[in-house]
């Protein structure tokens, strides 16, 4: 049924002279059934859906609200990974000296922090989902996964900012001779795209569903954050490490083989295996799931103990 | 019953007081180890009932016991109860913030919480964004928010500042702009708590036409407030919850009138031991009705007496019982100079029961000024702003008018036509 206004879930309102004829149906017609105990696997994707407004409006909060009452704005966006290039580009090429794969190494270093940026985007602000939100979700309901899946978006839209910085050095450095490898590979972006950001929110949705009760894996997350960067060829490219022993460290991080992948549609230039797409792949699908299994568990009642 | 909308069986809750620490690490490993072996909870056992005011041992209350209820479609429910009563309790379940510890229930149609007006406000919005914004977390899609948007704004009169963010409003602005959109929502099911609290008067007049306008459409409103006024006007049903326990469900009125009688638990109150055994002085001074029980709230129509017993080892004829009776803002509604040697028979201890007349003071808040006088020459026992009371909005002819300064007396006027 469409009332002006709302949208009821299963249930009509029944003249009294048609519920005879439906009395079959009745009395266990009830839309909403509060329970202790709920379904294993109840993510209720449908709900999410009714509220995509919801979802495009979050995302317009975080974008818009960021640089409010700065005088740059959204150039910001364009600002930090700059500078990051360039310090890792002062850091790790003209100090440390490490290679990068015959790529040139502003483009290199913009690639890997454009990627990573967005993983690390992703993961932090999801694990932050049920503490940082806890004033409304105390107040109001609506499906709580909203939250996590507009910033995952909001972080799309920031990462597409910083991708469209990286094509136009890319465009830049063609006009200095260094060629643009074009090829279908570039269509192959928004698969590692998504996988990356699975990954962010998988694990996202676990720390914050973890945090709600003890707070401590919060504070290891800021740091592991950090360390995570430097096991995931950011800085340098994964040819870097072969035939060291720390190359199975590298190896078990699922974010290699895409941050690689991401170098190799854009570069044409890293090293991919079919193997290690498919574990990162694997992962990404394995962390949601055990993610919406908790996710769901401790959306129920985390206001009594947040 | 076809027509019930909210279906609350053996509904409780339980909480834990304290803090979440390596303390609480504990509780939940050996509920964990608990629940591997297939067994109840070990803790739901060992719940108290939930009276914030006496301390215990127990680390775990019920904020909600055993609570079961219908409402059927159409109802305006009260819900009244002290506080800590486990009234916000009940409609944080209800608006699904959090789930039950044991019991159900059960729900037909949307459920759209005003809680808390203006959740999810931005303060760097503006007005505009976040109209949209709060209207989507309150339920509404964003194509119901464009149909509203006018009509949205004019309620709260701020269309000058629509592009104006929220953080420069006034407080009276942003909390008119929240509650309009609020009260914009269309669900089946509504759940106010404690709105009315703000605005100014004319505003809050606004929202009560508002929320009697929805409960007219045939939707199903759940209202708790403590203003007893609003309550009586708008809802035909009333539960009375005490320490998480439903006490009282029963047509409004007497669930008001039983509440009110049965809260006067904490009347101000003067008890002392005589100290100095050589001057006149009260020994005890309390708000009361005919059941000599220690009051502090009335109806307005309820007739209101004061008891105090004197202690008057100084006896003299002249001496006078002097009362004033203030208002909330220690103005005074009026004075008695009662003479004592009317009372007194040669006992030092008079004890006097003083009744005002009911349909006399306007709901609000009062207090009482109290000495022995010996005109021209001494005060004895000063008491000052003693025995507060109040008088409770139970529908007098001034309930409309909440909030306004319409005096503290009714009179009993008389008007007549002048025929030429």
């Amino acid at each position: 049924m469409q009332r002006k206004g709302f949208q009821v879930i299963g249930h009509e309102t029944i003249p009294s002279d048609a519920m005879n004829k439906t009395k079959a149906r009745l009395p266990e017609d009830w839309d909403i059934i509060l329970e202790p105990k709920t379904g294993f696997f109840n993510l209720n994707l449908k709900e999410v859906w009714r509220y995509r407004d919801l979802m495009w409006l979050f995302v317009r909060r975080d974008f818009v609200a960021q640089y409010k009452q700065t005088i740059l704005g959204p150039v910001w966006h364009v600002i930090q990974p700059l500078l990051t290039s360039i310090i890792f580009l002062f850091l790790f090429g003209r100090v440390a000296k490490l290679g990068t794969d015959g790529i040139e190494p502003i483009l290199f270093y913009m690639s890997g922090i454009t990627i990573w940026n967005y993983f690390a985007a992703c993961l932090t602000s999801t694990s932050t989902t049920f503490v940082a939100n806890a004033a409304i979700f105390g107040k109001v309901y609506f499906p709580r996964l909203v939250i996590p899946l507009s910033v995952v978006i909001s972080n799309i839209i920031r990462f597409g900012i910083q991708f469209g910085l990286l094509l136009v050095f890319m465009i830049v450095y063609a006009f200095k001779g260094v060629p643009i490898s074009l090829s279908f590979y570039w269509f192959f972006i928004p698969f590692l795209v998504i996988v990356m950001a699975g990954i962010g929110l998988g694990l996202g949705i676990i720390i914050s569903s973890l945090t709600t009760r003890y707070r401590d894996l919060a504070l290891l997350l800021t740091f592991a954050v950090q360390l995570g960067m430097y096991i995931t060829p950011i800085a340098y490219p994964l040819s870097f490490l072969e035939g060291t022993k720390y190359k199975w460290l590298i190896n078990i991080n699922p974010l290699t083989p895409i941050t690689e992948a991401f170098r190799y549609c854009v570069f044409g230039e890293a090293t991919v295996k079919a193997g290690g797409l498919l574990y990162s792949f694997v992962f990404m699908v394995v962390s949601i799931l055990f993610g919406a299994l908790i996710f769901n568990k401790v959306e129920k009642d985390f206001m009594d103990t947040v | 019953m076809s027509d019930t909308v909210i279906q609350v069986n053996d509904l409780s809750k339980q909480y834990r007081l304290g803090q979440i620490g390596t303390g609480s690490l504990a509780h939940d490993v050996n509920r964990l180890w608990y629940r591997l072996r297939g067994k109840e909870d070990p803790y739901l056992k060992i719940g108290e009932v939930n009276e914030r005011t006496t301390s215990s041992s127990g680390e775990y209350v019920w904020a909600l016991h055993d609570v079961n209820f219908k409402v059927k479609l159409g109802e305006v429910l009260g819900i009244i109860g002290r506080n800590g009563a486990g009234k916000s309790t009940l409609l944080k379940i209800l608006s699904r913030t959090t789930i039950p510890t044991t019991g159900q229930v059960k729900i037909k149609g949307r459920v759209a919480s005003l809680l808390e007006v203006g959740t999810g406000f931005h303060p760097e919005l503006t007005g505009r964004e976040n109209i949209f914004l709060n209207g989507a977390i309150l339920g509404m899609t964003k194509r119901e928010i464009r149909n509203k948007f006018d009509e949205i704004v004019d309620f709260a009169g701020v269309e000058r500042y629509i592009d104006t963010p929220v953080k420069r409003y006034s407080s009276g602005m942003y909390v008119r702009l929240a509650f309009a959109v609020a009260a914009h929502l269309e669900p089946e099911i509504l759940i106010v708590d404690e709105v009315l609290a703000v605005g100014d008067m004319e505003f809050q007049n606004k929202c009560l036409g508002k929320m009697k306008d929805v409960s007219e459409k045939g939707r199903t409103v759940l209202f708790v407030s403590h203003n007893m006024g609003a309550i009586m006007q708008l809802c035909q049903r009333g539960i009375l919850l005490k320490d998480g326990k439903l006490v009282v469900d029963n047509q409004i009125k007497n669930v008001v009138d039983y509440y009110v009688n049965k809260n006067n638990t904490t009347g101000h109150k003067i008890e002392k031991n005589i100290v100095e055994k050589e001057t006149n002085q009260f020994i005890k001074i309390y708000m009361t009705d005919d059941t000599a029980d220690i009051r502090s709230e009335y109806r307005f129509d309820e007739e209101i007496s004061i008891r105090a017993e004197l202690y008057l080892p100084k006896f003299s004829d002249s001496l006078e019982l002097a009362m004033r009776l203030i208002d909330k803002h220690k103005r005074a509604v009026f004075t008695i100079h009662e003479k004592l040697v009317n009372h007194f028979n040669g006992e030092p201890v008079i004890k006097l029961n003083i009744k005002v007349p009911t349909k006399f003071l306007t709901p609000g808040h009062y207090s009482w000024v109290m000495c022995i006088n010996h005109p021209g020459l001494l005060l004895y026992d000063l008491q000052d702003d003693i025995a507060a009371f109040k008088i409770l909005e139970t529908g007098s002819d001034f309930s409309r008018y909440q909030g306004a300064d319409y005096g503290v007396v009714f009179v009993d006027y008389n008007v007549q036509k002048i025929d030429n």
